[in-house]
């Protein structure tokens, strides 16, 4: 964004992941940089093990053993939070930074009731008493439209459908009042109708909390409908990111062309997908210079020497030489 | 329609309830008593030869239990699937439905579950052509799995290799050059493409279709995803709760949805054409099966729902279950 007058909220700078492991180290997530406004939503696309859920765990200090952050740096706020020690990047998890992972379960205690997983949470991150917790926790779940909640409250698990227990995880990631959310494949296992609930769920919690989110999925459609940027990686890297308007209807990075393409729509007739031939490369095989080289249809010399870094093109950056203008053979196609 | 091929497949008033009581003792324990689940409810459809004839709807709503009684390997509680004027259940029809059973095959969501793992590719695809003793020299085998796997896509030489050297995708393609091996001509696909990312996707769909039209195919195909049956199929069959609420065309059931739960649905699947737009929020959530609503199962969900929906089950009429459609009390779309 070329004139910004409040800094974002969550600001990454050429993270590096890394996985030691016996064949060598792998390179999961190789110097992606990217910003998140406040109060906007960041999608994150990408092919299965393109590093969209490295990314997230990068970000809020979960990688384990035998992972590593290898280098760049991650500021919340304009704060650094990758080097912070364990018992304080515990505190910026859940208080500052809250997560929504695909199966809610996960993220719930089936031996608790609903009431007590989120009245302990608040009472963990603010100092209110138990009965001023029990109220405002009754006052998220009606925020995240669970019907009756003062006497829904006291269930279990188990008794709410997925749909509701995702939105009571929404609730948990709330308690806190996070600045920004990490939400993972949030609808993935959840059927169109509860699916579509919990989208529009997300958008106005943005809106009316100026709470930023970062959408991670591999579903196209839910990042039309819900983001305002998105990000395509490939590879452990950032192909292309800009307003959502823009890559979605007019992508430009080759991959995400194709990326694009490959998707069917319920609008117009599409007699043929576009395929992208050949399948993403194992981390331990990424090609040089482009990593998207060997299955690009506008390859040229270059692409098998040099990293394509990303550069602004308008309103978004590219990560692909066609788009270098200093370059004689740059053809912005 | 009179001038259509004749139904490869006929599907009549099919049933199918699942026993699930708790086991004995705890029932005369908690004085609890038998529980059935209604998972196909009179389902009615007919396959044209050579047309994808699709099913869609929410998790649970008995597209698999279909499925599975139409290729034969679940009985129904009522009800009959003929299949080019053999029934599939009948024991008379024993001797005919064994000669039919090499023209069937079924391709699942996960293609690495449907492989034996330790099976080499050139057995797991050999293996039907043994079975119906199709082709009798070792030599002439070997010809044709090597022209399957061309056929999908890959080559002769992954004859040797095992199901986990493949990707998702891959394993996918073998599944499919599997099926074709008996020769079949009708093949029911449950979810095939739904565990694959968007671009492997859209090679296997295009790979299906083209399958057809080659070889004359008809397939019966099974996903939520509607944009993806919108691409596949050219008549639609949408079930809710076990029964089937409309069949159409491909075109005018995206066109003009009539049933007052497609409409929903359609309303509710995110779009990479839904960009920056608006949509009606989704109401309600789907009941519980074991105790369906009375009358029209989407009566409680339902924005048209008047006296008659309570007590009433809406028949089949023109392709739409829905007493409001029948009254005229809807505009089309
Ligand atoms: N613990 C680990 N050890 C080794 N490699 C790992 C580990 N965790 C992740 N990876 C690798 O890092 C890469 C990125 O994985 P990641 O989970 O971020 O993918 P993703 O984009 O979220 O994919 P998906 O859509 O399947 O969730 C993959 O190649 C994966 O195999
Ligand atoms: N063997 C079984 N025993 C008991 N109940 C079953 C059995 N198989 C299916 N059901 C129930 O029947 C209903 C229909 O299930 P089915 O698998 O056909 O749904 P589906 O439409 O294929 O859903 P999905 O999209 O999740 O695959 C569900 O309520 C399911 O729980
Ligand atoms: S840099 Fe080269 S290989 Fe990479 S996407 Fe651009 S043109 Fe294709
Ligand atoms: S029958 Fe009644 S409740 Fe059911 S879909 Fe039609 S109008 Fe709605
Ligand atoms: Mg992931
Ligand atoms: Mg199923």
């Amino acid at each position: 964004m070329p004139h910004e007058d409040t800094a974002p909220i969550l600001s990454v700078r050429d993270l590096t992941v890394e996985f030691v492991t016996r064949r060598g180290t792998l390179r999961a997530l190789d110097r992606i940089s990217f910003d998140v406004a406040r109060g906007e939503v960041l999608g994150v696309v990408g092919e299965s093990g393109a590093g969209k859920s490295v990314t997230g765990s990068a970000i809020i200090g979960l990688i384990d053993p035998p992972g590593r952050i290898a280098g760049g740096e991650v500021r919340l706020a304009g704060e650094r939070i990758d080097n912070l020690p364990p018992e304080a990047m515990r505190k910026v998890r859940g208080k500052r930074i809250g997560m929504i992972f695909q199966d809610p379960l996960t993220s719930l205690n089936p031996l608790y009731r609903i009431s007590e997983q989120l009245i302990e949470t608040i009472r963990v991150h603010t100092d209110l008493d138990a009965a001023q917790a029990r109220a405002r926790a009754i006052a998220l779940l009606d925020e995240v439209g669970i019907p009756a909640p003062e006497k829904r409250i006291d269930s279990y698990p188990h008794e709410f459908s997925g749909g509701m227990r995702q939105r009571v995880v929404i609730a948990l990631a709330l308690c806190a009042e996070p600045e920004f959310i990490i939400a993972d494949e949030p609808t993935t296992a959840l059927d169109v109708s509860v699916q579509a609930q919990i989208i529009a769920l997300i958008k106005s919690l943005c809106r009316e909390r100026g709470t930023s989110v970062m959408l991670v999925t591999h579903d196209m459609g839910v990042i039309a409908e819900t983001a305002d940027r998105v990000a395509v990686m490939y590879a452990g890297r950032i192909a292309e990111i800009g307003p959502v308007r823009d890559v979605v209807k007019e992508p430009l990075h080759p991959y995400a062309k194709g990326l694009m393409g490959a998707i069917p729509s319920l609008e117009g007739e599409t007699p043929r997908l576009v395929q992208i031939p050949g399948s993403m490369p194992r981390l331990s095989a990424i090609p040089q210079g482009c990593a998207f080289n060997p299955r690009c249809s506008q390859v040229y010399a270059r692409c098998h020497v040099e990293r394509p870094e990303l550069i602004a093109v308008g309103s978004r950056k590219v990560a692909c030489h066609l788009y270098d203008t200093r370059s004689k053979s740059g053809v912005a196609a | 329609m009179t001038a259509d091929p004749a139904p490869l497949v006929e599907v009549h008033d099919l049933k199918r309830v699942f026993d699930v009581s708790k086991p004995w003792l705890n029932r005369v324990i908690e004085r609890a008593p038998r529980q059935f689940l209604k998972a196909v409810d009179g389902v009615s459809f007919e396959i044209r030869k050579g047309e994808t004839f699709a099913l869609v709807g929410e998790s649970g709503s008995g597209k698999s239990t279909v499925a599975r009684m139409v290729v034969g390997l679940l009985p129904p509680s009522a009800g009959t699937v003929t299949i080019d004027g053999v029934s599939m259940h009948d024991a008379a029809a024993a001797d005919d439905r064994q000669r039919l059973r090499r023209r069937i095959q079924m391709i699942f969501q996960d293609p690495y579950a449907s492989l034996n793992p330790r099976w080499r590719v050139g057995r797991i695809i050999a293996e039907p052509i043994r079975a119906f003793s199709l082709i009798e020299s070792e030599a002439a085998i070997a010809e044709r799995v090597g022209e399957l796997l061309t056929l999908v896509g890959l080559h002769p030489d992954d004859r040797t290799k095992f199901p986990h050297e493949f990707s998702g995708g891959q394993r996918q393609r073998i599944a499919i050059a599997r099926a074709l091996a008996s020769d079949a001509e009708f093949i029911v696909c449950d979810e095939p493409t739904s565990a694959l990312d968007v671009s492997v996707q859209a090679q296997i769909l295009n790979l299906m279709r083209d399958l057809q039209e080659r070889l004359g195919l008809t397939y019966l195909f099974i996903s939520h995803n509607l944009a993806v049956v919108r691409h596949m199929a050219s008549r639609i069959g949408v079930m809710y709760l076990g029964r089937l609420v409309e069949v159409s065309d491909g075109k005018s059931l995206f066109s003009a949805p009539r049933h007052p739960y497609t409409r929903m649905l359609l309303d509710a699947v995110p779009d990479v054409a839904m960009v920056g737009k608006v949509r009606q929020s989704v109401k309600g959530e789907i009941p519980n099966p074991l105790a369906p609503p009375s009358g029209c199962t989407f009566h409680p969900r339902c924005p048209l729902v008047f006296d008659r929906c309570r007590s009433e089950n809406p028949p089949v009429i023109d392709g739409v279950a829905c007493h409001a459609v029948q009254a005229g009390r809807v505009a089309a779309a």
